[in-house]
């Protein structure tokens, strides 16, 4: 989006919702048509900051994530541009049925930018962490579905979400990610993978704040282990990059996924698919929270604890590059 | 304007000719939702054909108001207005609910022109409705929005967020109305999940309760009339309905929420209506 560009300069010393809520702002200033909603999240989620500079365009409407996304359907079908966000195990979970129904079904233009997914907000506890999110909206048709990896990415995709038509669901983290991109100009595009690591031993698909654990990761491989391994900011879910994914295999033939989500049905289920209808053998490993409702804790320490995480990224290569799958190098006897 | 004597009369027709009309896409269906249609008939006779600023040729039409049936499975009491109206052809009420058809139980926004909101499950309706009204409010723009409920849809959280969320935001441009004829799928309201006191659970949430004879259509244009004219103060009308209206076996029998008619009661349910029809042109 010209004009529109962001650096580590904006980037610094801001949450990733901080750089939402100034994008969203700036947007607001471009786009008249742009609104805003939260339930009660206004603050935590920076959806406020809208409402700060736009009060008008800003609607609030209590702790009740139904009406929510219901409202936001009404204000679409007027033609209105919604932004709506809280966090992301009441979007997913409390108000699916209006994000489903309401949204989805409909095609409607609305944006939903939820915050405090995955782990990120570990310390809340359960009833906090959201693990199912990309699995539940993946499987919602017409929504497409964005991981950023920092706040950097953010900014490109709430952009990109304002120029593409229809419902977009981007999930991002509570607090401050690990800063992974210098400036917004790196060709961020929805539903195709950037590569931030070359090479050819294995590739490692990562995304949202698993994307810079994956790249530390393919450092530590490349100069202790001599293992070169590909990086994949796989920031959209769905629809996946399939091309970039084929080309993993082809090329590396070794594959391992990582998520701060369920292994069931996010990140590492969208490259099985692609994998498994491809026929093509791969050495494939899925790191993400083992189906289980996860433990209490601080974010990278919960990371550290279901390996996802730069060490549990390293230890799961090492093993996957020693993993046998195919006796021959004859690609044709495989499907 | 209060309806005067034709327009009143050319409402009665209407509603029955489209209560007939109803039964027979029942037939074409093979069953349907023919209770609520016919509990919600008049009401939405009245809002399509006195009040709605719409165009059939241009159903897009940015500037028209809107008409959100949040107890969307009335769709087969819906889907005859549209076709009369000439939204849809009405050969498709011939195919109504069949593999492949555009019209289903719950009708399609983007697939049945005239449509304004896909709904089916309930409770949703009145949030859709006011997203609506704050919309056009902010586009600053005089379209008005129309919901109308059921009232076992009332057991809803979500209905009362929308409620107080109307209080809160006072839009001035919706009316609502529920459709209160006391019955739900499993039985009466007030035995499946008690609504009353009905009225002072609108009122505390911020309403002024309109409650009329919702097959009286000069009750209900009244009441619509002052909704639309009262400006700081969000109107609920409380509808008071009979399920099944019109068809005597039919009426006020929880087991007629969703039914089939053979060709026998297909003429026994025509029979009927044509009487009911009678006693309400001579005022009984
Ligand atoms: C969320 C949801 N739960 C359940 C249903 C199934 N259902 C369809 S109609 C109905 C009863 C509706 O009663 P009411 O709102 O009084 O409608 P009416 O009697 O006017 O037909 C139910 C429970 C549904 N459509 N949506």
């Amino acid at each position: 989006m010209a004009g529109l560009t962001y650096t580590i300069l904006d980037a610094t010393n801001l949450s990733t919702a901080e750089i939402y809520g100034r994008v969203l702002c700036d947007m607001g200033e471009r786009y008249p048509e742009i609104v805003a909603l939260s339930a009660d999240l206004a603050k935590s989620t920076k959806i406020g900051m809208f409402g700060e500079k736009f009060p008008q365009r800003f609607f609030n409407v209590g702790i009740a994530e139904q009406n929510l996304f219901g409202i936001a359907s009404g204000m679409a079908k007027v033609g209105l541009v919604p932004f709506v966000s809280t966090f992301a195990i009441f979007t997913s979970m409390r108000g699916l049925d209006q994000v489903h129904t309401d949204i989805c079904y409909q095609n409607l233009n609305v944006k939903i930018i939820a915050t405090h997914a995955g782990l990120s907000f570990g310390q809340a506890g359960t009833t906090h962490h959201c693990t199912e999110d990309l699995s539940i909206m993946r499987s919602m048709a017409n929504c497409k579905v964005i991981v950023p990896a920092d706040g950097i990415e953010t900014a490109n995709a709430v952009q990109a979400a304002y120029e593409t038509l229809g419902p977009i669901y981007i999930r991002i983290n509570r607090g401050f990610d690990q800063i992974f991109y210098e400036n917004t100009d790196y060709g961020f595009r929805i539903g195709k993978a950037v590569q931030v690591a070359e090479g050819n031993d294995l590739t490692i698909i990562a995304c949202g704040s698993c994307v810079y654990q994956a790249a530390e990761a393919a450092k530590i491989l490349r100069s202790v282990d001599h293992i070169n391994a590909r990086v994949l900011n796989m920031h959209t879910i769905k629809p996946v990059d399939r091309d970039a994914i084929l080309a993993a295999v082809q090329e590396t033939r070794r594959i391992i996924t990582v998520e701060d989500h369920n292994v069931v049905g996010g990140l590492g289920s969208a490259t099985a698919e692609v994998l498994a209808l491809s026929g093509k053998a791969c050495a494939f490993e899925m790191l993400g929270i083992p189906d289980t409702f996860s433990i209490i804790g601080l974010h990278e320490d919960l990371m550290n604890y279901y390996k996802i995480d730069t060490d549990g990224i390293v230890e799961a290569a090492r093993k996957l590059i020693g993993k046998e799958f195919e006796d021959d190098e004859n690609w044709d006897d495989e499907v | 304007m209060p309806l005067d004597q034709q327009e009143l009369r050319f409402l009665e027709d209407k509603a029955n000719q489209l209560r007939h009309l109803c039964v027979d896409t029942v037939a074409w269906a093979g069953a349907g939702h023919i209770g609520g249609s016919m509990s919600a008939m008049d009401i939405m006779v009245l809002l399509y054909y006195k009040y709605l600023h719409i165009d059939p040729q241009n159903p897009g039409w940015e500037d028209r108001d809107r008409f959100v049936l949040s107890k969307g499975h009335a769709g087969i009491g819906y889907a005859p207005i549209l076709a009369d109206k000439g939204f849809i052809q009405r050969e498709l009420l011939t195919e109504y609910n069949h593999t492949g058809s555009s019209l289903g139980i719950h009708l399609d926004s983007l697939r049945v022109p005239g449509v304004d909101a896909s709904t089916g499950s309930l409770g949703h309706g009145l949030s859709i409705a006011l997203g609506m009204a704050l919309g056009i409010r902010l586009l600053k723009k005089s379209c008005k929005v129309y919901c109308l409920l059921g009232d076992g849809e009332c057991n809803e959280g979500q209905v009362w967020e929308a409620a107080m969320a109307i209080s809160h935001f006072k839009p001035c441009n919706i009316i609502t109305i529920v459709d209160r004829n006391g019955l739900m799928i499993d039985g009466a309201t007030e035995e499946v999940m008690k609504l009353e006191p009905f009225k002072q659970k609108w009122e505390a949430f911020g309403f002024i309760v309109k409650e009329v004879d919702g097959h009286n259509f000069k009750q209900l244009a009244e009441a619509v009339e002052y909704s639309i004219s009262e400006n700081s103060v969000p109107v609920v009308i409380i509808a008071d309905t009979i399920k099944g209206c019109g068809i005597d076996f039919i009426e006020n029998d929880y087991r007629w929420h969703y039914g089939g008619l053979d060709s026998d009661k297909i003429s026994e349910a025509h029979k009927s209506l044509t009487a009911y029809y009678e006693k309400r042109i001579k005022g009984e």
